[in-house]
C-alpha cells in the first residue's frame, strides 16, 4: 500500500509487530524496549516480541510495586517501569574524557563515549513529554550536552498509547497523556479482543513512516480506529491522583516557610529514590580519576540526587543540611523553579516517585497540602484581623 | 576656648543632633576641650568611668591585654565617635583601656555631673540614654559581626 | 575564550609561571595560556574559571587579573580542601587545566557616570580587583570610587603591597579595616560595615558591588539601604557548590537560578527573597 503520510494509521496483528522490531533493528539502532528482570519492568536490549513483558501488569500506590500476571496477553499491559529512556539518553555513568599526565602537563586523548544510534519501543506519553523536558535542559542553551545530543539526535520512539491509568499516574492532570501527541516516530495503541490481538499504529514522521513500509500492516479501518479511541479515553478516566497546578509556581514560591516541609521531612528518609526514577531529574557529579601511575587521568560523570548530605557542600558545611530543605528543593525545583529556568514544569505526571518512595510521600498530595494549608493560615489570619476591639 | 564656640562645636556633632537649647547649654557647662598626645593613655579597664569623649581629630584604640595574646585592639575609633559609654551605666568602670593613636584633639563631658542632673531632670535624662542606645546598638550589630568570624581561616578554622 | 562550545567539559593546559603568597593560605598564581590562545584569557571582570589540578580534581576560581591584560591569566586561591590544597603548592612550571571563562560580571559599563563603592571582605576582594583595575584604567568615566575593605586580621590582607598603591591615588577613597589586631597595628580595628556610613559617594548616584562571606554581604547590604543606595544599583556575588560551571549538574541552583550563569554576579532585588530564605 501506499506510505502513510503523518497521522496516517495504520493495522499490525500482534505477530507483526516482531517485523517492527525487526525493521528497526536491520537499520542499526540498538533496540530497547520494557522487559521483565527483577520483578520489575526495565528497559534493555530487545530483539523478539518475546523479550517484551506479555501477559505482566503492574500493581502501584505509595510505595508499592509488584508485577502481577494478567489474564491476557498484552504486550504493553503494565503502566510503567522504574527506568525509561533516561537510563540511555542521560546515561547515570559515564566518561566525559580521557587525558596522558605526566612531564607536568597533560593532554586529553579521546573525548565523551559515543553510542550507537538508540531505538526505544513502548515510551508512555508521559516519558516522552521528559524527553521533551530534558531536550529543554540540555539542548537549549549556551552550551549543550554532547552526551545527550549525540545519543537524542538519531534515537527512534515507538509510543505505546496507555491501555490502563497505573496506580500512581496523574498525567492527565498535568497534561501530559495518556495519549502521545509529539515526538515519536510511530505511536501505538494495544487492542485485545476476543478473537483478536493488534495495534493501531500513528505515523508520527517521515522517518517513522519509511520504517512502517518495510513491515506489514493495512491502513487502519474506522472501527479500529474508534477502539484504539475508547482504550484511550477509557485510561484517562482512570486516573487515581490528580495535580493541580493552578498558579503552582506562584503557590510554591509564596510558601518557603509553609509548616508542610517541616511535616514532609519528618518522613522523608533523603534516600533519593524520587530522583533516581524520575525521567526528568537530570543532576549530576563530576570525577576525576587517575591511575596508580599518575600517567592516566579521567574525568567521569554520575547521576547524583539534591538528597544527598553534600550535594550543596560549600567550604565549611551544607547550604541545605536538612531534610526539610532538601526535600522543598527538590519539589520546587519540579514544581516552581524549573518554569522559570526551562519553560516547563518538570513534573510530567508519571507518578513513579510515588510508587518508588519507601515512605509513599506524594508529590500531589503534597503539593495539595501547601496549597490547603496556605488557604487556612491566611483565613485564620483575616479572621483574627476582623475581630472586634 | 570660648563658651560659644563649645556650644556651636557641641551643637554640630551628630551625637547631638536634635538636642533642644536649653539642654545644650547644660552640655556645654559640663564640656571642656582636651588633647592627648601620641600613645597617651586616656582611661585604663577599672577606673572608675566619670567622663566621656566626642573625638573631634585623631584616633583611639579600645585595647584589651591578656596573657596568651598581649594587648589586643578590639576597636579603632576616629573623627567624629563617641568614646564610652561606661560612665551612663553600672557600675561606672571602664570595661578597656583607651590609648591615644595619634594627637587627640576631643571634647570632654563630665559623666558624673550629667548622671546627677539626669536624676533630677528625667527630660535630660531621657535625651541622654536615648542617643546612647544608638550608639550602644551599633556597637552591638558590629560586635556581633566580630563575633561571627565570618572570614574563617586562622588556628580557629573549623575545618 | 577558552571553552569549546562543543565540549565544554575539556579544560585547556595553562602553565604556573609565579606563585606569590598572600597569607598563610592564600596564594596568587599567574598562569600562561597555551600557545594556541593568540589574544590570551579573556574575560569579564566577576567571572570565574574552573581550575583543574590532572587526576586530583577541579574548583571554582573567581578570575582576579586585570581585563586588560590578557596575556597573564591570574587567581587568588584559598586552600579549603584537596584540590586548592594543590592549586596552592604547584611546583616549578606546573600545568593546570582551566575551563572558562563563566559567568555574569561587575556592571562596570552600567555605573558609568555613577559613583562606584565597592565593599569587600576576606578573599571577597579578589573577584572585585579585576572590577577595580577596570575602573582605575577608565577611571574619568566614573565619579567618586571608594574601595571599602575588610579582612580578619592585618596578617589576612591581601595584596598588601597594593592596598597601599590605591591608597595612594587622589582620585580613590581607600578605607581599610580588620575584625582584630594586635596593639602594633595603626589601621582601623572594626567590622568592614563601620566604613560605609563614612564613606564619600552619593547614594542617589552610586553603584555598589558587594563581595565576601554571606553573612557579611547581609550586613553591608543592610548599611548600604541604610544610607539610601536602591538595591538595583546594587550588587553582589554569590558562591555555591558547582561541578560543571556550565548549567548542567544542577548542584549551583540558588532558587531558579543557576549561579554558574546567572550569576555569580547578581543584581540584589532580583534575587532579594531567594537571599533573605534560609537554606535554600
Amino acid at each position: 500500500m501506499r506510505k502513510l503520510s503523518q497521522g496516517g494509521l495504520a493495522v499490525l496483528e500482534r505477530d507483526q509487530l516482531q517485523w517492527l522490531l525487526q525493521a528497526v533493528g536491520n537499520r542499526g539502532y540498538q533496540v530497547l524496549g520494557p522487559t521483565v528482570r527483577d520483578r520489575a519492568v526495565v528497559f534493555d536490549d530487545v530483539t523478539s516480541l518475546s523479550d517484551l513483558p506479555a501477559g505482566w501488569t503492574d500493581e502501584q500506590d505509595g510505595g508499592t510495586y509488584r508485577l502481577k500476571k494478567r489474564a491476557d496477553g498484552a504486550l504493553f499491559g503494565y503502566a510503567s517501569g522504574p527506568t525509561a529512556a533516561k537510563k540511555f539518553l542521560h546515561p547515570s555513568v559515564v566518561r566525559l574524557w580521557r587525558a596522558k599526565a605526566g612531564g607536568n602537563s597533560f593532554h586529553i586523548e579521546e573525548g565523551p563515549e559515543g553510542s550507537t544510534k538508540l531505538a526505544f519501543i513502548g515510551v508512555r506519553s508521559c516519558d516522552l513529554h521528559a524527553i521533551a523536558v530534558q531536550d529543554k535542559v540540555f539542548l537549549n542553551g549556551k552550551y549543550s550536552d554532547p552526551i545527550y545530543k549525540a545519543r537524542r539526535e538519531d534515537a527512534f520512539v515507538v509510543a505505546v498509547n496507555c491501555g490502563q491509568a497505573g496506580g500512581t499516574c496523574f498525567c492527565v492532570s498535568m497534561n501530559t497523556g495518556p495519549k502521545a501527541t509529539f515526538g515519536f516516530d510511530l505511536a501505538l495503541t494495544e487492542v485485545l479482543e476476543d478473537e483478536r490481538h493488534y495495534f493501531v499504529m500513528e505515523v508520527g514522521t517521515r522517518l517513522g513512516a519509511e520504517v512502517l513500509d518495510q513491515v506489514p500492516h493495512k491502513a487502519a479501518s474506522a472501527e479500529e480506529k474508534a477502539a484504539a479511541e475508547r482504550i484511550v479515553a477509557r485510561t484517562a478516566g482512570q486516573m487515581g491522583r490528580t495535580m493541580d497546578t493552578k498558579d503552582i509556581k506562584e503557590l510554591l514560591y509564596r510558601n518557603y516557610e509553609n509548616p508542610r516541609w517541616e511535616d514532609v521531612a519528618k518522613r522523608c528518609l533523603t534516600c533519593g529514590n524520587c530522583t533516581m526514577v524520575c525521567p526528568t531529574c537530570f543532576c549530576t557529579t563530576v570525577e576525576d580519576v587517575t591511575d596508580l601511575t599518575g600517567e592516566h587521568v579521567e574525568r567521569w560523570r554520575k547521576l547524583d540526587s539534591c538528597f544527598t548530605m553534600d550535594f550543596s557542600y560549600i567550604h565549611g558545611g551544607s547550604v541545605r543540611s536538612s531534610t526539610r530543605a532538601r526535600y522543598r528543593q527538590w519539589m520546587t525545583h519540579k514544581l516552581a523553579t524549573w518554569i522559570d529556568q526551562f519553560g516547563t514544569l518538570g513534573c510530567v505526571g508519571c507518578g513513579r516517585c510515588i510508587a518508588w518512595c519507601p515512605v509513599a510521600i506524594d508529590i500531589t498530595e503534597e503539593a495539595g497540602a501547601i496549597r490547603r494549608i496556605e488557604k487556612e493560615l491566611t483565613e485564620r489570619r483575616t479572621t483574627h484581623g476582623r475581630r472586634k476591639p | 576656648m570660648a563658651a560659644e564656640s563649645l556650644e556651636r562645636i557641641l551643637g554640630e556633632h551628630p551625637f547631638f543632633g536634635g538636642m533642644q537649647e536649653p539642654y545644650l547649654q547644660l552640655f556645654v557647662d559640663c564640656a571642656s576641650n582636651v588633647r592627648f598626645g601620641a600613645g597617651e593613655v586616656i582611661f585604663r579597664v577599672g577606673e572608675e568611668a566619670n567622663t566621656f569623649y566626642l573625638i573631634r581629630h585623631g584616633r583611639v584604640a579600645l585595647e584589651t591585654s591578656a596573657p596568651e595574646r598581649g594587648s589586643a585592639v578590639i576597636q579603632t575609633l576616629g573623627d567624629g565617635d563617641v568614646l564610652g559609654w561606661s560612665w551612663l551605666v553600672a557600675p561606672f568602670r571602664w570595661r578597656f583601656d583607651a590609648r591615644a593613636m595619634d594627637p587627640v584633639r576631643a571634647i570632654a563631658l563630665d559623666g558624673r555631673c550629667l548622671r546627677g542632673r539626669s536624676e533630677e531632670d528625667h527630660d535630660l535624662g531621657y535625651e541622654l540614654m536615648k542617643r546612647c542606645a544608638q550608639v550602644m546598638e551599633q556597637r552591638l550589630q558590629a560586635t556581633r559581626l566580630q563575633l561571627l568570624d565570618v572570614y574563617g581561616g586562622g588556628v580557629r578554622s573549623k575545618r | 575564550m577558552m571553552v569549546s562550545l562543543s565540549d565544554p567539559m575539556a579544560p585547556s593546559p595553562f602553565r604556573v609561571q609565579r606563585v606569590r603568597k598572600e597569607t598563610y593560605d592564600t596564594f596568587t598564581l599567574e598562569l600562561d595560556p597555551p600557545h594556541s590562545a593568540a589574544n590570551g584569557f579573556s574575560f569579564a571582570p566577576g567571572q570565574f574559571n574552573m581550575v583543574y589540578v590532572p587526576g586530583v580534581g577541579e574548583a571554582p576560581i573567581s578570575i582576579s587579573g586585570d581585563p586588560d591584560k590578557p596575556q597573564t591569566l591570574i587567581h587568588t586561591v584559598r586552600s579549603v580542601g584537596t584540590v586548592t590544597q594543590k592549586i596552592c603548592a604547584p611546583g616549578p612550571g606546573t600545568v593546570l587545566g582551566v575551563r572558562g571563562p563563566f559567568g555574569s560580571s561587575w556592571p562596570v559599563e552600567e555605573a558609568v557616570g555613577s559613583d562606584v563603592v565597592i565593599v569587600c571582605g576576606g578573599i571577597g576582594l579578589a573577584p572585585l580587583r579585576p572590577a577595580l583595575y577596570y575602573l582605575m584604567a577608565h577611571r574619568e568615566k566614573y565619579g567618586r570610587v571608594v574601595l571599602l575593605y575588610g579582612a580578619r586580621t592585618p596578617e589576612d590582607l591581601l595584596y598588601k603591597d597594593e592596598l597601599p598603591k590605591w591608597r595612594g591615588h587622589f582620585d580613590l577613597q581607600v578605607e581599610v579595616t580588620v575584625d582584630s589586631a594586635s596593639s602594633g597595628w595603626r589601621g582601623n580595628v572594626d567590622v568592614v560595615t563601620t566604613l560605609i556610613p563614612g564613606a564619600r559617594f552619593d547614594p542617589e548616584s552610586t553603584v555598589a558591588m558587594v563581595c565576601g562571606p554571606e553573612v557579611m554581604m547581609r550586613f553591608t547590604l543592610i548599611e548600604l539601604e541604610r544610607r539610601g543606595v536602591p538595591a538595583e544599583n546594587t550588587f553582589i556575588s554569590m558562591e555555591r557548590n558547582m561541578k560543571c560551571a556550565v548549567g548542567f549538574c544542577g548542584h549551583c541552583q540558588f532558587g531558579p537560578t543557576f549561579i554558574c550563569k546567572d550569576g555569580p554576579v547578581f543584581r540584589f532585588d532580583k534575587i532579594q527573597p531567594i537571599f533573605a530564605t534560609r537554606e535554600i
